[in-house]
């Protein structure tokens, strides 16, 4: 910073340089920070809904597992995968840019974008299992209000029904899949919003926009996406996994 | 070393931000952010005045015993629209969106925020939530009181609670992203030279308002949307039915709500830390000690919210510790009064006008903070829930602390940002006016709440009257009081006497470029290397005023 | 401070240390702990794992101490969150008075 009383050609020396910073390095600087803090607001706002999930879960553990355990974990499982690996090429993509490829970085970057949109398939085929059999909580959806078929011992198995562990209540699996709908629902549109994102850079990258100078753009979208691939690493634990044991 | 002689102001041009473009495209797209804070004035201003329009005909209403002028229900909507309008669309943004704004980048030598098209979207969010809200207000009101407690929001009240909530909602990104670039700004972008403790202490509050404003800001969008959300699907989180708790949506309304109240004074603490030195010629007594006071108020605000839930079946323990909290984050803000008092002594205080006001917020800050303490003692509060004490406490901290700062710096900084003068005597008229109209208004309900008058009523027992009539005749004078500015601001843009560029002579960095400023605030980036509040020994006092041959005359 | 990059082999090793992870969550979801310690299982190899996207793919490890200290705040104030609204929670039937 104190350094940045620049010369005359570094102040014009990037065509990517707003006119109110000193030079590059502040700008790039300016941008991370900038990304950084508005992460900070993002933990806080899943925070709450974190919060909520705690408590209920620990006032009614039995609910809790019962309604986990009706989750897809295969599904969960893979588009925890999906998600990953869409983030290892996010990170290959800031790479590439950061050495000066252009080709590989428009290539990464494009699979980093179906990844994205493949998670997002995934997770509306399990939404529609959800709807079918009747999971959606309250009257949200209207003519499909909460009404899982329950499962009685002296039944055969039916994967469509839900199986509730000795303590549950119905009234109270609704609270589960209220917070599953509201996290996951807001981890997935925080997904279309990097989905668009990324829709940008990749219009940009195909235009020679970036540069190893100046890839803020690049970067700063990366960090958005790995956060949100970081909500899902404690999501898929929390919400598929939880009741697992139990089941034996 | 003599830093004001030693600074070249540039002889003053034609050219400013105001007159640099012309049109209203020139306005509603532009990038500046000394032109943003103007388009937030314009706003605010817009606000504060429905806002006004409520607490008016809650004055009126409350003139009676009998609920004569307003029904029940007309009664609910009004008071929790007034609520609303005044904290979300006015309070909060007042100084940090207008004076911040304007101010930060000047302050610390740069050409602008971090993010000036940021900086833009925050100002189209904030009017998109506003909208809304108006639409919510017009289309049929709510009732909910501006805390929106469940389950009354969530499963009884018919009003458009979707709608406003929409709109906090909404408004709530623009505070977020206002917090962001002011963070971003005082981090990365100072003059050379400009330290952190060469910062001004205006610039410390606004970073501490900030840290706020990002991280309790999201947690009271979450909790609005899930409470929408609620009202939409039938059931909930805080819908007793499914075993949820509805004590749960106060926890998270508060912790974001108390420290709100911080997100308003303290940006205010920041203009009255720079009106207390400027206008006593005296450098801040314990500067860092006002400095880091700002970051402790910003981080213990976030530990004493449980004190709005002393009379819920929230566990006791926990209000044990929010209570003892509650006290010690008194002691930040003791440290404040303590310093700025300690500077005034044996200083040679100039009574200008942002000095009145400055003057008349310690003395009602003080009030409203040590009222305070009552409502955070366990017992004394279950006696004084929801009465007109607390009604009275806030108004202090929020009418007293933030509003008198916001008319204090509005005076003090409106010659850099208009390039003209206010009227002297009539700015002296109207700060004594809106003191006696304060005090006359809000006085009368700390007794009355401590004699049990119930907030939120419409009609009341006769026998609390004589404070609701001396209420609302203070009410009366503290809106004329109010005109009085609104009107000479206007009068002064066009008629007003011109600007110097620095018409207090006073060292900040702010002073030393013309006024109104040019659009990138510095002819070229200034190299700091003075303190801040560094004024010239009291002998010496007679060159401070001398910049540049054609201003000598001063 | 130029920017640190990171090469592909580190970039190559945390991924396929986040697949690890992923599997090691699933199967320690199916075995029952004794003292309920699966939740605890479960997160701490949830929170391993954002720990290396938060270190690796984000940069943190190279960058400088502000972003360590923005990070830091974060989990703090929600630590904050979480810790007094479940002193309100866990405390309420200390009193048998009850409501
Ligand atoms: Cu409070």
């Amino acid at each position: 910073m104190i350094e940045s009383h620049a010369t005359t050609q570094e102040v014009h020396g990037h065509r990517a340089l707003q006119h109110h910073f000193e030079n590059m390095e502040q700008q790039r600087e300016a941008g991370t920070i900038g990304m950084w803090v508005f992460l900070v607001t993002e933990i806080m706002f899943f925070g709450g809904m974190f919060l909520a999930y705690a408590l209920y879960r620990n006032m009614f553990p039995a609910a809790f597992a019962s309604a986990s355990n009706h989750l897809d974990i295969t599904l969960g499982a893979v588009n925890t995968g999906v998600l990953i690996l869409s983030s290892f090429t996010m990170a290959m993509a800031v790479y590439f840019t950061q050495v000066g490829k252009q080709r590989p970085q428009i290539i990464a970057l494009v699979l980093t974008l179906i990844l994205g949109l493949a998670f997002l398939g995934i997770k509306a085929v399990e939404y529609h299992e959800k709807y079918t059999d009747r999971l959606i909580p309250g009257h949200l959806i209207p003519g499909a209000s909460f009404g899982p078929a329950v499962q009685e011992h002296d039944q055969p198995m039916d994967a469509h029904k839900l199986h509730l562990l000795p303590g549950a209540t119905l009234k109270q699996v609704e609270m589960f899949y209220w917070i599953y709908f509201a996290m996951t629902g807001m981890h997935a549109l925080h997904m279309i919003i990097g989905a668009g994102l990324l829709i940008f850079l990749i219009i940009w990258s195909m235009k020679g926009r970036f540069d190893p100078e100046y890839h803020g753009p690049v970067e700063v979208v990366g960090l958005y996406w790995h956060f949100v691939d970081i909500v899902w690493i404690f999501l898929f634990p929390l919400l598929y996994l939880l009741g697992r044991h139990f089941e034996h | 070393m003599q830093p004001i002689e030693s600074f070249e102001v540039p002889a003053p041009s034609k050219v400013n931000y105001i007159n640099a473009q012309y049109g209203l495209k020139s306005w509603l797209l532009t990038k500046d952010h000394k032109r943003i804070a103007l388009l937030y004035l314009a706003s605010i201003t817009f606000f504060f005045f429905i806002g006004g329009i409520y607490a008016l005909m809650i004055r009126l209403e409350l003139l009676t015993p009998q609920g004569d002028f307003l029904q029940s229900t007309t009664y609910n909507k009004v008071f929790t629209q007034h609520g609303i309008i005044m904290v979300f669309f006015f309070l909060i943004p007042s100084i940090p969106a207008t004076l911040g704004n304007f101010l930060i980048p000047m302050m610390i030598g740069a050409k602008d925020l971090a993010f000036p098209r940021i900086n833009l979207l925050s100002w189209y969010v904030y009017l998109v939530g506003g909208l809304i809200t108006i639409y919510a207000l017009l289309a049929g009101g709510v009732d909910t009181g501006w805390t929106f407690y469940t389950p009354f929001s969530t499963t009884f009240s018919n009003s458009y609670v979707v709608a406003t909530g929409l709109g906090i909602f909404i408004n709530g990104f623009s505070s977020i992203l206002t917090g962001l670039n002011f963070i971003v700004t005082i981090h990365t972008m100072r003059a050379p030279g400009m330290t952190w403790f060469r910062m001004p202490l205006f610039l410390w509050s606004h970073y501490a308002t900030s840290l706020i404003m990002i991280l309790g800001t999201p947690v009271i969008a979450i909790t609005i949307l899930l409470l929408a959300f609620e009202r939409v699907a039938g059931v909930g989180i805080f819908d007793p039915e499914l075993g949820g708790d509805p004590i749960l949506f106060q926890h998270l309304f508060w912790f974001y709500s108390h420290p709100a109240v911080y997100i308003m004074v303290l940006p205010g603490m920041g203009v009255i830390s720079e009106l207390v030195a400027n206008f006593s010629r005296k450098n801040i007594f314990g500067y860092s000690f006002v400095a880091f006071s700002s970051i402790a108020i910003a981080v213990f605000g976030f530990l004493v919210w449980g004190h709005h839930m002393f009379v819920t079946p929230q566990s006791v323990y926990a209000g044990m510790i929010f209570s003892f909290l509650s006290f010690a984050v008194a002691i930040p803000s003791a440290i404040k009064v303590f310093n700025w008092t300690a500077t005034l002594y044996k200083s040679s205080i100039s009574y200008d006008t942002p000095m009145l006001y400055a003057l008349g917020f310690i003395g009602l800050f003080t009030i409203g903070g040590m009222t305070g303490l009552f409502l955070a003692s366990l017992a004394t509060d279950v006696h004084l829930s929801d009465t007109y004490f607390v009604v009275a406490h806030f108004h202090y901290i929020m009418v007293g602390g933030t509003l008198m700062a916001y008319m204090g710096g509005l005076h003090y900084w409106w010659p850099k940002i208009t390039g003209r003068m206010y009227p002297e005597g009539w700015g002296r008229f109207s700060a004594l006016v809106i003191f006696v109209g304060f005090n006359l208004t809000f006085l009368p309900q700390f007794i009355a709440g401590y004699l049990g008058m119930p907030r939120r009523y419409h009609a009341y027992p006769p026998e609390f009257q004589v404070f609701n009539v001396l209420s609302t005749a203070g009410a009366s004078i503290l809106g004329f009081g109010m005109l009085i500015p609104a009107i000479y601001f206007v009068w002064s843009m066009r008629y007003g006497r011109h600007a110097e560029p620095n018409p207090w002579h006073l060292p900040g960095l702010e002073w030393r470029t013309q006024s109104p400023p040019p659009t990138e605030n510095f002819e070229v980036t200034p190299i700091v290397t003075w303190e801040a509040y560094e004024f010239a020994p009291p002998e010496e006092t007679e060159v401070v005023g001398r910049f540049g041959p054609e201003l000598e005359r001063t | 401070m130029s920017e640190h990059i990171v090469s592909v082999r580190v970039y190559i090793t945390i991924f396929l240390a986040l697949l690890v992870g992923t599997a090691l969550t699933v199967a320690a979801a199916f075995f029952d702990f004794p003292w309920r310690l699966n939740t605890i299982v479960a997160l701490t190899i949830a929170v391993a794992k954002a720990t290396l996207v938060v270190l690796y793919f984000m940069h943190v490890r190279y960058s400088a101490r502000l972003v360590w200290v923005i990070v830091a705040s974060a989990l703090f104030w929600m630590g904050i969150l979480f810790a007094f609204t479940f002193s309100d929670y866990f405390t309420r039937h200390w009193l048998s008075t009850g409501y």
